[in-house]
């Protein structure tokens, strides 16, 4: 299994998204800096870092959206490679139109940080094979701009096409639906607030986030 | 040449922030306010010869996000 990780002048959470897949998956992780004109050969997986790229100037994930390396990265996924964009990666996978709607200012105002319980909407993903339907998972969110908004038709189509894949068990920051984490129409493209990378070991509080590296191993391998 | 761009929310989608400076608007003793909404300025600076359309390709490919912004573009 081959993976890229791509950062971008801001990214934070790099890093750790690389050790995740590399110590769950065994894949091959390579980071890749933004401006790389195309990605390296033979990907299973593409993963968009938490963080503050370009910070959050204009729009959050805005200006990454338009970076070179996000053209390929929309080639690849219209490939059908799997595309996972975290927290910010999320941000920016609605920015590049990879994934519908927007995400906005929490409610809240605040910043939210800390561990919140998900509802996992749907486990026929690669992405979430790791889980049963229904399931209650803890994984950690820590964002300013995860409120998310689609209008109500986008809304009704992503719930009739079974493309949320995780809801908030309790009101986060607004979202419409509670939407933590949506799919793209080809179920290879996931964007999601939490972050299933700092849940992974005993060590981080629990490990709720290691099943979906194990589900995208078992769904790649 | 400047054009100034003027970027809003689109009608119904929630503004935070707006309801935040209405609530301190209204914490500094002002009354009579009925709503706050804030967007975002953008003013450039430009040859002549950059036309209307291709500003208007400006604010929708990069400056507004048209799943919840709308633009006005205003040239002096």
């Amino acid at each position: 299994m081959r993976a890229a990780v791509i950062q971008f002048p801001g990214s934070n959470c790099d890093r750790d998204m690389a050790v995740a897949i590399r110590d769950i998956t065994g894949a091959e992780t390579t980071l890749v800096w933004h401006r790389a004109g195309e990605l390296p050969d033979g990907l299973d997986l593409i993963a968009i870092p938490g963080g503050f790229s370009y910070g959050d100037y204009l729009r959050s994930g805005a200006m990454a959206a338009r970076s070179p390396v996000m053209q390929a990265v929309v080639k690849a996924a219209e490939r059908g490679v799997p595309v996972l964009g975290v927290c910010n990666g999320f941000q920016i996978l609605t920015e590049a139109g990879l994934l519908p709607g927007a995400l906005m200012r929490n409610a809240g105002i605040s910043f939210v940080c800390r561990t919140v319980g998900l509802t996992v909407e749907n486990n026929q993903s690669a992405f979430t094979k790791g889980y049963s339907t229904g399931e209650q998972v803890q994984i950690p969110v820590a964002h300013h701009d995860g409120n998310y908004f689609a209008d109500s038709e986008t809304l009704d189509r992503l719930e009739g096409e079974g493309r949320i894949a995780f809801r908030y068990a309790e009101n986060v920051n607004g979202s419409a639906r509670n939407i933590a984490g949506v799919l793209n129409a080809g179920g290879n493209v996931l964007g999601m607030m939490p972050h299933p990378e700092r849940m992974t070991e005993a060590v981080h509080g629990g490990s709720d986030g290691r099943r979906l590296f194990e589900g995208l191993l078992r769904q790649i391998a | 040449m400047k054009t100034r761009i003027f970027v809003t929310l689109k009608n119904g989608v929630l503004d935070p922030q707006g309801k935040a400076i209405h609530h301190a608007i209204e914490g500094l003793g002002f009354s009579g306010v009925h709503d706050v909404r804030a967007g975002r300025l953008i003013e450039i600076e430009h040859e002549p010869g950059v036309s209307k359309a291709d500003l208007e390709t400006m604010c929708t490919k990069l400056l507004a996000n048209m799943v919840i912004e709308n633009f006005e573009i205003e040239q002096a």
